[in-house]
């Protein structure tokens, strides 16, 4: 059975943010197995809930732009409201995860690891005060390269992530330390909000990093969010089911 | 505020699988600490994967945390990485639950379920902050006790430990709160020692500082209590009727990986098979079947709870279960709960049958798992695990030919009387298996699992010596170089190094406690995780400790020598075991007295309590451990094989 392909936009934060993605995706597959939503499986020997995940959170950090698309039974989904799906979606959720929006979307779309070109953080820093901090950033970003020690398949590599790091600002002082916006690339290969702290001269320590969101640039450099949270749109015929 | 979760935060992103020390399962219990409650502190002894799936545990975490005057949380072990920065950030063993500091508990209490963990019990008292022997805790430091199946001999642990409980816990943790719960209340009366005392005459509960240990040489004498009102001999708790207790009702539903990652449903506990190799069977007798309706219940309303969508029906042989294809076919029929698979763990061969088979496909499959244990019908007499090599090709045929192709069979070796010619039937049994299979599908597959046999206390082996290490090594040897090139055969097996560890620590006396403390004083911490065993440790220790490992694991041991666990009972008489020791010399089977007259054990008798089985005669198909052909009633007969397999007896 081919089902509808359902959006979900979620957010994670507190004490479940030190799980992991492979975590989540189980967790995902519980809740909504517990919410009654009726996931298509896969077919075959051992058949998986087809739920497809956008790209990985690192562990540890928290995020108010989560998404997956799950095919879900198409009878079913023309029968429910979006706003009560959401609703016994984070009732179905650990604590510290909320589902935020759900919307269809048409079955030819590019998946979200594909879709997605870009991500806003909000990243805590120790190391600098704000001034430092700017002066860093400013340095940073007007040169033309930013190089970090990377693994791949176990050999270290040094990239340039320069070209990925669309923005940064720095935001001002902390508590214990600075706050950044950056908004990092995704692709060919995401940089992480660590990574760019450890290109900065002289490199800054992560004390807590949280995605505010995903976006979807087009080739004409429009730039939307795969889900807004604001405007939330109904799916199917918003009967109950 | 009494929670380090705000230290501990810090560190989280600096260590190895950090979701397991943030608990905030589904199914979590927030307690209520206050005066007139007693805190307990329940503790698995090894990594949270490992152990929160413990059921055990789970159990009592709900018993107590129902009752007004207690309060349970939960902690497990921390790996390595976050032990270094906790002991370098002078922050102790924490709960799970609220990350409460360990010490602050009235009650620190273990799960033993393996003698491997027992460094990391030490461990973690230490991190606890507290004295590893019992003798130097002060007044104000919580209490050290523990619970499972090894403490039906603590001994080497006895120095540690400051209470263990015998059999199951769900109503000797209720009285053992009460008398805490009193103490407190009433000043203290005595301080530490004085609630010990009180404790010692609670049933079940063993105080090992209550019991004077005499030696004659290298040879124990006796343990005998100190004091008129501590019992000469603790005997375990039973549960009478498991429909009492349909715990857990709201199993732990963790954020990350775990071992036995689904939902549990115990459908009854004990076995009186009679295997004599396994102490679980003697010691948790008699037969308690769990109703079948409560047994749909909990599994219906537990997948529903949870979203897990593969349930385990769990006890020690779960074909046994009276009626288990209904239970089975009510599952996976219920269409409330979506596409559910159910894995039945513990699979007796002789009870296995197509309709059990056709019932557990229909989901999606799990793996197939037998345990033969033996490879020839004679050391299966020996050991009492009475399947003839037909039970054994039938159950195979039925998997096969209902779609499975790959299964796994369990064996141990260093079994008594065993020989070359048993071993090497091991080999014989899996490659007929594989031939048989090929009947069926292209590319059959066998997995031989082979285990080092460790004996243990209150089992009619607990008198036999193990094998060494060489000799284990040996044998294994002979089966891989016997299967090396047998077609869709896979041999795996553990190192049998660990088996010299854990057969001293459990059929060791108090003077192996010296020997585990110093394992553990040089390192040796997650023996149960074989890239930390080191052989040489536990070697070098028992020669510090001056500990005679040949004289405690490898000697046989005679019927009049004390052993270290005579103090304890578990029901069953001595010379009821001695008895099943000698018929395994003769190579006598006994068989299953749940449905034969009673053999006066002792576990039924000397406690007042009988089997709960709904069903008077053993399930259909197979020999059901008589070892001969039973008609078969409505099953599919097993298909006769063309050519008779070499090494079938019967």
């Amino acid at each position: 059975m081919t089902g509808s392909r359902i959006r979900l936009r979620f957010s994670k934060h507190g004490k479940v943010r030190f799980t992991s993605h492979r975590d989540v995706a189980r967790i995902w597959e519980r809740s909504l197995r517990r919410a009654a939503v009726p996931v298509v499986y896969s077919a075959g020997f051992s058949p998986r809930p087809r739920i497809a995940f956008g790209l990985a959170l690192p562990t540890g950090y928290s995020s108010d732009a989560e998404y997956l698309d799950a095919e879900i039974d198409p009878a079913w989904a023309a029968g429910i409201d979006n706003e009560r799906l959401v609703g016994a979606l984070t009732a179905s959720l650990p604590t510290g995860m909320t589902a935020l929006a759900a919307a269809e979307v048409a079955s030819g779309e590019p998946s979200l690891q594909h879709a997605v070109t870009s991500c806003t953080w909000r990243i805590d820093a120790a190391g600098a005060d704000a001034t430092e901090a700017s002066d860093a950033v400013s340095r940073a970003m007007d040169g033309s390269e930013l190089l970090v020690e990377r693994e791949r398949k176990g050999r270290l590599t040094i990239d340039n992530i320069r070209p990925a790091v669309h923005a940064v600002e720095v935001q001002g002082n902390i508590t214990d330390g600075v706050r950044l916006i950056a908004e990092l690339a995704t692709q060919p290969r995401a940089v992480r909000p660590a990574e760019l702290l450890a290109s900065l001269r002289p490199p800054l320590s992560l004390l807590r990093a949280r995605r505010l969101h995903q976006w979807i640039t087009t080739d004409a450099g429009e730039r939307s969010e795969p889900l807004t949270v604001s405007e939330l749109s109904v799916v199917g015929a918003g009967v109950e089911p | 505020m009494s929670s380090l979760w705000h230290r501990l935060e810090p560190l989280l992103p600096q260590v190895s699988k950090p979701a397991r020390y943030i608990g905030a399962e589904d199914g979590m219990r927030v307690p209520r600490h206050g005066p007139g409650v007693v805190s307990w502190l329940l503790t698995y002894p090894d990594t949270y994967e490992i152990g929160l799936p413990n059921q055990g545990l789970q159990i009592l975490y709900e018993i107590l945390n129902e009752r007004p005057d207690a309060a349970a949380e939960r902690a497990y072990a921390p790996w390595g990485d976050l032990e270094a920065l906790m002991r370098a950030e002078g922050l102790p063993l924490f709960s799970l639950d609220t990350h409460r500091p360990a010490p602050l508990f009235d009650v620190i209490a273990f799960n033993l379920s393996a003698e491997l963990t027992y460094t990391n019990v030490l461990n973690c008292i230490d991190l606890a902050g507290v004295a590893v022997r019992a003798a130097s805790r002060h007044d104000s430091d919580p209490l050290i006790g523990a619970g499972g199946h090894c403490t039906y001999n603590p001994e080497p642990l006895a120095d540690f430990l400051d209470f263990a409980v015998l059999g199951d816990g769900e109503e000797a943790v209720g009285d053992i709160t009460a008398v805490l719960a009193d103490w407190k209340a009433s000043g203290r009366p005595g301080g530490r020692n004085g609630v010990l005392r009180a404790l010692a005459r609670v049933p079940g509960v063993y105080v090992p500082s209550m019991y004077e240990v005499t030696y004659d040489g290298a040879r124990l004498a006796a343990v005998e209590p100190r004091y008129p009102d501590v019992p000469a001999v603790v005997e375990k708790r039973t549960v009478a009727d498991l429909a009492d207790w349909p715990y857990p009702k709201q199993q732990l539903v963790p954020l990350t990986e775990v071992v036995h990652d689904r939902l549990n449903v115990e459908v009854f506990r004990g076995c009186t098979r009679g295997c004599r190799f396994c102490q679980a069977g003697m010691i948790t007798r008699p037969v308690r079947e769990r109703p079948a309706e409560q047994v749909r219940t909990m599994v219906g309303e537990g997948l529903r709870r949870t979203g897990y969508d593969e349930v385990a029906l769990t006890s020690l042989s779960t074909a046994d279960f009276s009626g288990i294809e209904r239970v089975v076919a009510d599952t996976v029929n219920d269409a409330g709960c979506g596409q559910v698979s159910v894995s039945l763990p513990s699979l007796r061969v002789d009870a296995f049958t197509v309709g059990i088979a056709a019932q557990i496909q229909r989901a999606r499959r799990t793996g197939l798992t037998f345990a033969p244990e033996a490879g020839t019908w004679r050391m299966r007499q020996v050991i009492n695990k009475l399947i003839t090599n037909d039970d054994l090709y039938s159950a195979v045929e039925s998997a096969y030919s209902q779609g499975w192709r790959r299964m796994k069979l369990y064996f141990l070796t260093g079994l008594p009387t065993e020989t070359d010619a048993d071993t090497l039937a091991i080999a014989e049994l899996a490659r007929n298996c594989v031939a048989l299979g090929r009947t069926h599908t292209r590319s059959p597959s066998v997995t031989v699992s082979v285990g080092g046999f460790v004996p243990k206390p209150f089992t009619p082996f607990q008198w036999f010596g193990q094998n060494t290490v060489v000799e284990l090594r040996r044998k294994v040897g002979l089966l891989r170089d016997d299967l090396r090139r047998a077609r869709g055969v896979q041999l795996k097996w553990h190192d049998p190094a660990a088996s010299l560890a854990e057969g001293l620590a459990s059929r060791g006396d108090r003077r192996v406690g010296r020997v585990i403390e110093h394992v553990w004083r040089h390192g040796g911490t997650f023996q149960e995780w074989s890239e930390h065993f080191d052989l040489n440790r536990w070697q070098s220790a028992a020669e510090a400790c001056g500990v005679d490992i040949d004289a405690y694991v490898h000697r046989h041991r005679t019927f009049d020598e004390v052993l270290p666990w005579d103090h304890l009972s578990a029901g069953l008489h001595k010379d009821f075991l001695w008895q099943d020791w000698r018929d395994a010399l003769n190579e006598v089977g006994l068989e299953d007295c749940r449905w034969t007259p009673c053999y006066d054990c002792g576990a039924c008798t000397g406690y007042g309590i009988e089997h709960v089985v709904a069903s008077a005669v053993p399930p259909a198909g197979g020999s059901q451990g008589t070892g001969v052909d039973l008609s078969r009633g409505a099953e599919i007969p097993v298909r006769l094989l063309e050519r008779p397999l070499v090494g079938a007896a019967r």
